[in-house]
C-alpha cells in the first residue's frame, strides 16, 4: 500500500464529497449472512464533525475529475484544483478496513463524471459488486447514480446497493438551467422513475419468492441545494412533497449553499451558509413525513417562507389558535402530534399512559414533552391553563423570551469581540 | 422499614422480591453488598441468592410483562445506578399487584422511573455501538477499550456478534475490569491482567498497518469538516468529552 498516495487521494476525494449532506445508513434490512462481515440494519452515527454533522458512512468521490461545469460545485471542470481518482480496489480496501475498526456503517460513493455517464457508473457498480461478492460485505452501500446512465447499470446497482440517489441539485428546473446549463432535469427524473418502478416490481417479487434478491432495500433519495438560487420555501417544500408522493423517495436532503466559488450568478463568497433555514426545512420535512401535516398547512401563498425565529410546528399552531387548546387526555393521536413541544415518541407514550389514568402537568413533563412550548396549547388533569386569552404574538414573545438559548443562538452573524 | 441486603445480581434482586412476598414485608429498602454487624438494631434481611426462587419470580414476571417489558427491566438493572434498586423493586411489586399489564402506565412513578433509567442505559449502549474503535492486533484480533458510565457490556454482545462474525474481537471495560471475547465461535467474558503487560509490548502487539488506518481515519475526519459551518456546541452534545480518550479521531 502506497500510504502517501492513498492519504492524498482520501484527503482530496473526501473533501470534495463533504458537501453531499446525505448520511443516512438506516432503513435497510440487510443481515449478516454466512458468518460474513457486517449488517446494514442499524443506522449508527459513529462520530460527528466539528460542525455537528453526523458521520456514519465513508463518504467519498470515486474521482473529482468532471466533464461538467456546474457553477455551485467545487469539482467543476474549470475550477483549478488538484484532481485524483481511486481505483476500485482502493475504495474496497478502505471500506473494509474502516468497517472492521467500527469507524463506519458502510460506504457512500459518489463521483465526478469522467468520460461519460455509463463509464463512471460502471466503476461505482464494480466497487459495490466486489464488496458484496468477494468480501461477503453486508454493511450499508449508498451509490450516487449518475444521471444518464443506462437502465442495465441502474438495475445492477440496485442489486448491490442499499440505497441509490440522484441529486436534483436545484429545487426548480429554472434554477438548474441557470447554474448548470449543461444539465437537464429530465435526465435526473428518468432514472428516478425507472428506479421507482423497479423497486415496486422487486418488492412484489420478494413477496412471492422469498429467495428473490433484494433491490435497493433502503430506497432512493435526492438532494437539493438551497440558497444558491432564489426559490421560496413554499416552492422547495412543494417540490419535495411531489417527489415523496410521485417517486416514493425515502428522503429529500436540503443542503444550505456553502459559497466555495466566485461567480456572478451565485451569492458572494462571504455570504453566510443558510444554516437556520436549512434546519427549518428539515423540521418542515419531518412534519410532512411523521406528523401528518400537509405541505400547504406549513407553507402557502400567504406564508411562502418558513419563520426563522420559531420552528414550523409552533408557527402553524400560532396561525391556527382556533384548533387549541387540545385536551391531552381525550384528543386523538393525530391532534396530539400537532401540539408544539410534543414529539412522536412522547405523543405515543401519552396515548398509552392515559389508558391507565389522566395525566397532569408533572407527569407530562416527566414524559419528556417541552412544557415551555406545549403549555400554551393544551389542557390536562391540572387546573391551570396557561394560554388564558393570549394572542399568537404574545405567545410567541413568551416562548422566545423563555427559550433564548435554543432560538437566539441561531443568529447567523456571530460577533467576536476579542 | 426492613433493609434487604443482596449481592447486586439480577438473580439476587429477584430472590429479594421472593423474600418480600414470602415474609409479607411492606416497607423495604434495598442495599447492595455484604452484611455487617453494625446493622444489629435495624430490621435487616440478608438475601441469599437462590436460582430456584429467582426463577419463580422471573416466571411470574413473564406472565405479567411483555418480552420487551422484561428486557427493559433487565436493562434498567444492568445500569447499576446508585440508589435505584428501591425503584426497581417498587416497579416489580406494582407489576405483581396489578391485575393487568402496567408497563405503559407512565403516570405511575415507578413505571416512569424505570422508563427514564432505560432511556439512559439504551443511550449509552447506543453510544458504545457507535464509539467503540477497534485496533487490529498481530494475531488478527480486534481490540477495543471502553469506559461507559453504566455497565452496558452485556447488552452489546448481540450487536457486535451480528456485525463482526468473521473477525475475532475483544471489548474491554477498563472501569469494571472485565471484557468480552469473541473467538469466531463463542462469546465469553474475560478479565485481563494489565499489570503484567509491558507498555512497549502493547504497541508491538499491533498489526503493521494499524497505525496507517488510524491516521487515514483521522485525515478523513478532518477532511469532511466544513469550517464555514463550525458548531462546537452541537459537536460536544453529540460527542461528549468523556468519550474522547478512546476515540481514534479525537486523540
Amino acid at each position: 500500500m502506497n500510504v502517501e498516495r492513498i492519504t492524498e487521494k482520501l484527503n482530496i476525494l473526501a473533501d470534495a464529497a463533504k458537501y453531499d449532506v446525505s448520511c443516512a445508513s438506516s432503513g435497510s434490512k440487510r443481515q449478516n449472512k454466512d458468518k460474513g462481515l457486517g449488517n446494514a440494519s442499524n443506522g449508527i452515527c459513529h462520530t460527528y464533525t466539528e460542525d455537528g454533522r453526523c458521520v456514519s458512512l465513508l463518504k467519498i468521490l470515486f474521482t473529482n475529475v468532471c466533464i461538467y461545469d456546474c457553477a455551485y460545485c467545487v469539482s467543476r471542470k474549470n475550477n483549478d484544483i488538484k484532481r485524483a481518482a481511486f481505483t476500485v480496489q482502493e475504495v474496497v480496501d478502505l471500506t473494509i478496513s474502516f468497517y472492521r475498526r467500527n469507524y463506519i456503517e458502510g460506504l457512500f460513493l459518489s463521483s465526478g463524471i469522467f468520460k461519460d455517464a455509463d463509464y463512471t457508473m460502471e466503476r461505482l457498480v464494480q466497487v459495490a459488486k466486489k464488496l458484496r461478492l468477494e468480501h461477503n460485505f453486508n454493511g450499508y452501500i449508498h451509490l450516487k447514480s449518475i444521471p444518464g446512465a443506462s437502465d442495465e447499470l441502474m438495475r445492477e446497482a440496485g442489486l448491490y446497493a442499499d440505497r441509490l440517489s440522484i441529486n436534483l441539485e436545484m429545487p426548480t428546473e429554472a434554477g438548474l438551467k441557470l447554474l448548470a446549463p449543461e444539465k437537464n432535469r429530465q435526465d435526473m427524473i428518468t432514472p428516478m422513475n425507472f428506479l421507482k418502478d423497479e423497486i415496486i416490481l422487486r418488492t412484489e417479487e420478494k413477496k412471492l419468492f422469498k429467495k428473490a434478491p433484494m433491490f435497493a432495500p433502503a430506497g432512493q433519495s435526492t438532494q437539493v441545494i438551497i440558497g444558491a438560487t432564489p426559490e421560496t420555501d413554499q416552492q422547495i417544500l412543494q417540490m419535495s412533497d411531489q417527489f415523496y408522493k410521485g417517486f416514493k423517495l425515502k428522503r429529500v436532503y436540503y443542503s444550505g449553499y456553502v459559497p466555495v466559488l466566485s461567480d456572478s450568478r451565485l451569492p458572494a463568497l462571504n455570504t453566510a451558509v443558510p444554516m437556520v433555514r436549512e434546519n427549518r426545512l428539515y423540521q418542515a420535512d419531518w412534519l410532512m413525513r411523521f406528523y401528518h401535516f400537509k405541505v400547504n398547512e406549513i407553507v402557502n401563498h400567504d406564508n411562502p417562507l418558513l419563520d426563522l425565529d420559531i420552528d414550523p410546528k409552533l408557527s402553524w399552531a400560532i396561525r391556527n389558535l382556533h384548533e387549541f387548546p387540545v385536551d391531552i387526555n381525550k384528543a386523538d393521536l393525530r391532534m396530539i402530534l400537532r401540539v408544539p413541544g410534543i414529539g412522536v415518541q412522547s405523543a405515543q407514550k401519552i396515548v398509552a399512559a392515559r389508558a391507565f389514568r389522566k395525566l397532569n402537568w408533572d407527569q407530562l413533563k416527566r414524559l419528556g414533552i417541552a412544557i415551555n412550548r406545549a403549555r400554551y396549547f393544551i389542557t390536562c388533569n391540572s387546573p391551570q391553563y396557561e394560554r388564558r386569552d393570549l394572542t399568537g404574538t404574545a405567545i410567541k414573545q413568551y416562548i422566545l423570551a423563555e427559550s433564548q438559548s435554543k432560538y437566539i443562538k441561531n443568529s447567523t452573524v456571530q460577533l467576536n469581540l476579542f | 422499614m426492613t433493609t434487604l441486603i443482596y449481592d447486586g445480581t439480577f438473580e439476587g434482586l429477584l430472590t429479594a422480591v421472593f423474600e418480600i412476598y414470602e415474609q409479607r414485608l411492606t416497607h423495604v429498602r434495598m442495599q447492595k453488598g455484604e452484611w455487617h454487624n453494625t446493622a444489629l438494631f435495624e430490621n435487616v434481611v440478608k438475601v441469599v441468592t437462590e436460582n430456584t426462587r429467582a426463577t419463580r419470580v422471573l416466571k411470574g414476571l413473564k406472565q405479567k410483562l411483555s418480552a420487551q417489558g422484561l428486557q427493559r427491566l433487565y436493562a434498567a438493572h444492568m445500569a447499576e445506578m446508585e440508589g435505584e434498586d428501591d425503584n426497581l423493586v417498587g416497579y416489580i411489586r406494582y407489576v405483581f399487584d396489578s391485575p393487568k399489564n402496567v408497563e405503559e402506565d407512565y403516570g405511575n412513578k415507578y413505571v416512569m422511573r424505570v422508563s427514564e433509567i432505560v432511556r439512559m442505559v439504551r443511550r449509552e449502549k447506543h453510544r458504545m455501538e457507535a464509539f467503540i474503535r477497534f485496533q487490529e492486533l498481530k494475531d488478527k484480533t480486534y481490540y477495543s477499550a471502553i469506559e461507559p458510565d453504566y455497565n452496558v457490556l452485556p447488552l452489546l454482545i448481540k450487536h457486535f456478534r451480528n456485525r463482526y462474525a468473521d473477525q475475532k474481537w475483544i471489548i474491554y471495560d477498563i472501569k469494571r475490569s472485565y471484557g468480552l471475547y469473541y473467538d469466531l465461535h463463542e462469546t465469553q467474558y474475560i478479565s485481563l491482567d494489565f499489570a503484567t503487560i509491558n507498555p512497549g509490548n502493547v504497541i508491538s502487539a499491533y498489526e503493521d498497518n494499524e497505525a496507517v488506518y488510524q491516521e487515514l481515519w483521522r485525515n478523513y475526519f478532518t477532511s469532511v469538516n466544513i469550517p464555514a459551518r463550525k458548531n462546537t456546541k452541537l459537536h460536544l452534545r453529540h460527542v461528549p468529552k468523556r468519550y474522547w480518550k478512546h476515540l481514534t479521531e479525537k486523540i
